[in-house]
């Protein structure tokens, strides 16, 4: 359910950028989100759909780029995606790995059309 | 033809912004903060009410209580202890944020305490999106959940400073294979400090005490 807050947030950050740069319409936002960041895709869009009203952003679509979270096993050296459910490595079976990638929670960047054009 | 802006902006920036705030104000009165997390029914009140009673005479410190609606049967309890409590209602929301952290502290007598602990909402994927500005993230997991939510929940546990494992007493009882459960923890967040306690017996408080305590700034 946070995910209002964080649609709240991605709504903030693209109406500075867009006003930043003159844009009159925001067309597009490409989002980049981990797989360890626990976002509901359709849970943003329900309320970006709602809360972007009014605004530059409205109408503008939401482009979700999703990462899988990446385990480095210290141990052999393999790589491999969480998954479903956090396992040890699956190469050499240890424990000892840590997280590579996944967390990520980025306004990546936006596309606008600009009052003069 | 639209025009690409880059951007490259970290979603949760401006909550960071104000935790980093309330960090300093925390600091400014040299008050240690914690924000204690842990599903519905894990023990955070009863572990809060523990600490109190377990903490030397001379440290002084205040509650803030985040809860989902107008209920104050926690806040009830902590002022009932003698401790000033603050009751932030979320009106729904699933977690507490670094605004509404602010406005809270604003009702507390920061300048008398040494401590503040920081009741989140019962949840164990919400809470760990949100930095409040206090200095340490504690998570209790308690027995009765099962051995497996470090690896259902791993985003909780990646942000953790320590894990209190709570309802230790229960251990007869309950099938929990602590070795599963550490090594979960382990892979997620090397080296946790953790300490297994029981908010009942008292059990395990005397570490968790004592870590605690050498945080605080005497005044």
């Amino acid at each position: 359910m946070h995910e209002l807050a964080i649609t709240e947030s991605i709504l903030s950050i693209a109406n500075q950028a867009a006003q930043e740069n003159h844009g009159s319409k925001v067309t597009d936002i490409y989002l980049v989100i981990g797989q360890l960041s626990s976002i509901v895709d359709d849970s943003v869009q329900f309320y970006w759909d709602h809360i972007s009203q009014g605004t530059v952003c409205e109408g503008a679509k939401l482009h979700f780029d999703r990462r899988l979270a990446i385990l480095h096993c210290k141990s052999c050296d393999h790589q491999y995606p969480l998954g479903e459910i956090l396992q040890p490595c699956p190469d050499c079976q240890s424990p000892d790995v840590f997280i590579e990638s996944g967390e990520e929670l980025l306004v990546h960047h936006i596309d606008i059309l600009r009052e003069e054009a | 033809m639209p025009q690409r802006v880059e951007i490259v902006k970290r979603i949760m920036d401006s909550n960071d912004r104000l935790a980093r705030n309330n960090q300093a104000i925390l600091d400014r009165n040299q008050v240690y903060g914690i924000n204690l997390m842990a599903s519905p029914g894990a023990g955070k009140t009863s572990v809060i009410l523990e600490t109190i009673k377990s903490l030397p005479a001379d440290i002084k410190l205040g509650v803030i209580e985040g809860d989902t609606a107008p209920v104050t049967i926690d806040a009830d309890k902590i002022v009932a202890a003698g401790i000033p409590a603050v009751q932030i209602n979320t009106g729904g929301d699933c977690h507490l944020d670094a605004n509404m952290i602010e406005l809270a502290l604003a009702e507390l007598p920061l300048e008398e305490l040494n401590l503040i602990i920081v009741e989140n909402v019962g949840n164990l994927i919400c809470p760990a999106a949100f930095q409040l500005g206090t200095h340490a993230n504690v998570l209790i997991a308690s027995i009765p959940e099962g051995d497996d939510k470090p690896y259902k929940y791993p985003n909780i546990y990646r942000g953790l400073d320590v894990l209190l494992i709570n309802k230790i007493d229960l251990s007869p009882y309950i099938d929990f294979r602590m070795d599963y459960f550490q090594q979960g923890v382990e892979m997620l967040n090397p080296g946790l400090k953790t300490f297994a306690l029981s908010a009942k017996t008292g059990e395990g408080f005397d570490a968790w005490i004592a870590w605690l305590t050498d945080k605080l700034t005497t005044k």
